[in-house]
């Protein structure tokens, strides 16, 4: 794991830094300006469509941002599935229109179809949202994620201080780690406010179900639930239903604000307008992406939405210092002593998890206050 | 300029007539109504201020042009031409089947947990048996489906459909569950196919093997239903159910026969995706092929030989979906709202056959 580099926001800066010096002096020498300007194109792929006001519309409003950067043709294109589709979506993108960079921002692209196409094309550079990329995969292959689970605790401490019933719920698409982590994080947001709350959560088993993420979402209002966040791909189901209950809302993914109006709390969302507008920026100096980066709010990786106009005075201010702890680095969601649902003790006394532990990409329990399980 | 006195000439040229006339129906009405569909859709393009020449333009060019444009049409040929032959060999019994996706999945999880046992074993073996694993769960899904409709009278196209949505959800449970590899943590999936075990491509087509054994299992199929009696059988029982029965030709075997076997080459697409693309089964082989089959099996009339061309077309069709995006800046739907005009056309145009005089070889001798 020590090969994996993590983009610090120190780090970024001083090589932004120092880019900007060597364009400088390439400049000055009149050998920079050239390769400066060399029209590079960007091609971006999305699993589902890209105004699903969820995880494809995060990354299009990142290829939106590129797109307004001077010398760059971006090339878009949505609903491609994970099957053999990519593989020739991404080769179409290469062969007839020239694309160089390639953002296949699915998570299931990258086994087996990045790493079937990327040894064919050595000058193309693939760059895939994920953080799957090991060494021992081709160099010309890029990967990079961002923390959310911080997001989802943010969303959980909003969530604490506007929950009357003390019941929140969570509509879940798949019992994966990344979605786990967030429904803890979620949880133990909300227990940091009030420690008696409970959580929740209903497993749709599909990233794109509309009808099953709206009967979870009414069954979690049935049953009391007066917060309501998700992981699904598109949380546009999930936002009007609960708000249409009465419920409040937390974001993912994108800013729902527009669906929820009022109800609508804050949003844990991914900010790939920076990262992908910083990556286009290295390739465009001459630099080399790192392989592996990833970041959370401090990085500018993720975001939270605008607060939300039901979001009391007290849970604002809890709200802006969790996040300036959170900004500060070093913040850890799961502090010792903690139990999982099942009562099975899962970080010891004394011991916590921060945001960039490995053992959360591999977690599989969810913690104690959680109602639901994972099989 | 036929020598009318010669009595053998006048014999060779109304056999040849009586040949070639009647067949010609069967390819220029598809043909016409392709042609209809696609002029429809012309109209719709103008409606909405975009160019056909340009749309048709970008078709030829990203799925016909090139090597790489063929490439890219092959490769999506193989799952088409597999889930086609589950639609089209009950159809002969009169059998509307339309849950082939479900055959697809489970065919691909039982080839993937098959690949998982046999990993050591020579791999000519376990390839094949794989592969049996695959045509056997599919056919088992599928016949299943034709045993209801035969011993409880269920409707089998309901059935089948709901079946599928059965047989996504135990696919779902299986690789989550039981068959998930430990290591695949954010994308549960069934431990990866060994090298080995993988079907490369064929020489040459930068396609995979799938493709020529979808080919040659049409053929086979064709031959089946055109030149045997049990394809003679079936062809009757799909006319005509009680006449068949009268004859006292074994109707329940039939239907459960071709059910079966329909459901094998569902299953057998789904071994080719898992062991020639993707190397495991996971919520990526759900990807609609079983559908888009019905799809190709419609616009083949359900000719197993006819299916081998529709599934280039259509495949060349979802090879230039992606360009018509880039260029055009229609959304991906387009090449959908396409295939279902020309869906149309060619379901409307069944009520043509045997209405055009052109057709007879009397028309013709008669001038």
């Amino acid at each position: 794991m020590n090969d994996f580099k993590v983009l610090s926001r120190r780090t970024f800066l001083g090589s932004s830094a120092a880019l900007a010096g060597v364009s400088a002096m390439g400049g000055v020498l009149g050998a920079g300006s050239a390769l400066a300007q060399t029209p590079l194109t960007v091609g971006f792929i999305y699993v589902g469509p890209k105004d699903d006001f969820g995880y494809n519309q995060a990354h299009a409003e990142g290829a939106a941002a590129v797109k307004a950067m001077p010398g760059v043709t971006v090339l878009e294109e949505e609903n491609v599935p994970e099957s053999i589709d990519v593989q020739n979506t991404m080769e179409s993108m290469i062969n007839f229109d020239g694309a160089t960079l390639i953002f296949p921002t699915s998570f299931g692209y990258f086994n087996p179809h990045i790493l079937e196409l990327a040894p064919k094309f050595p000058n193309v550079r693939f760059q895939h949202a994920g953080g799957l990329w090991t060494p021992e995969n081709p160099a010309n292959i890029g990967s990079y994620f961002g923390y959310i689970g911080m997001g989802q605790y943010l969303n959980g401490v909003a969530a604490g201080h506007a929950s009357v019933t003390k019941k929140i719920g969570f509509v879940a698409a798949k019992p994966i780690p990344q979605v786990v982590n967030n429904i803890n994080s979620f949880l133990l947001g909300a227990r940091s406010v009030d420690p008696t709350i409970t959580c929740q959560v209903i497993f749709t088993g599909e990233w794109s179900l509309a009808v099953k993420e709206a009967e979870a979402t009414n069954a979690l209002c049935d049953q009391g639930c007066d917060v309501i966040t998700c992981h699904v791909d598109g949380p546009k189901v999930v936002c009007e239903t609960a708000a249409g209950r009465g419920a409040f809302v937390c974001g993912y993914h994108a800013d729902q604000t527009a669906l929820a109006g009022d109800k609508y709390l804050t949003g844990a969302e991914w900010n790939w307008a920076g990262v992908y507008t910083g990556m286009i920026e290295t390739v465009q100096s001459g630099g080399t992406i790192d392989n592996f980066v990833r970041g959370g709010l401090a990085e500018n990786f993720i975001k939270m939405s605008p607060l939300g106009p039901a979001v009391s005075d007290a849970g604002r201010a809890q709200f802006e210092a969790t996040k300036a702890e959170i900004m500060a680095g070093g913040f850890a969601a799961y502090k010792g002593p903690l139990k999982d649902n099942t009562g099975v003790e899962v970080v010891p006394a004394g011991a916590a998890l921060v945001e960039t532990d490995v053992a959360i990409e591999s977690i599989g329990y969810l913690v104690e206050g959680v109602l639901g399980s994972t099989s | 300029m036929t020598n009318v006195a010669d009595p053998l000439a006048q014999r060779s040229r109304t056999t040849g007539l009586s040949v070639i006339v009647p067949r010609s129906e069967a390819v220029l009405i598809p043909l016409a109504a392709l042609l209809a569909g696609s002029l429809a859709f012309s109209l719709f393009l103008l409606l909405v201020g975009k160019s056909p020449l340009t749309f048709f333009g970008l078709v030829w060019t990203a799925g016909f042009s090139t090597a790489f444009s063929w490439q890219n049409t092959l490769s999506q040929v193989s799952p088409l031409l597999f889930a086609a032959l589950c639609v089209a060999l009950p159809a002969r019994l009169g059998l509307v089947v339309i849950g082939g996706e479900g055959a697809i999945v489970l065919g691909g999880l039982a080839a993937a947990v098959a690949g998982a046992v046999v990993a050591g074993w020579p791999p000519a073996l376990a390839l094949g048996l794989m592969a049996l694993a695959a045509m056997a769960c599919g056919g088992g899904w599928i016949a299943t489906v034709g045993a209801l409709r035969i011993k409880r009278g269920v409707n089998e196209t309901i059935a089948s459909l709901l079946m599928a949505y059965i047989a996504i959800a135990l696919f779902n449970h299986l690789v989550e569950g039981p068959f998930r590899d430990p290591a695949s943590l954010n994308k549960p999936s069934t431990l990866p196919l060994t090298e080995s075990l993988r079907v490369g491509e064929m020489p040459l087509i930068a396609a995979h093997w799938g493709v020529l054994v979808g080919i040659l299992a049409c053929i086979a199929c064709w031959v089946l239903i055109e030149r045997t009696t049990l394809g003679f059988a079936a062809r009757i029982a799909g006319d005509n159910l009680r006449a068949a029965q009268v004859q006292g030709l074994p109707v329940g075997r039939l239907v459960i026969g071709f059910t079966a076997l329909g459901g094998a080459f569902a299953g057998l697409g789904g071994f080719f995706e898992v062991a020639a693309v993707h190397g495991s089964a996971n919520a990526s082989l759900i990807a609609g092929y079983g559908y888009t089959g019905i799809l190709v099996a419609f616009l083949a009339r359900h000719n197993p030989l006819a299916i081998i061309p529709v599934a280039i077309l259509l495949g060349g069709f979802a090879a230039s979906s992606g360009l018509i995006q880039r260029r055009m800046d229609l959304p991906d739907a387009t090449i959908l709202v396409f295939q279902g005009m020309i869906f149309v056309a060619i379901l409307l145009s069944e009520t043509a056959y045997g209405r055009f005089r052109i057709f007879t070889a009397t028309y013709w001798e008669g001038r």
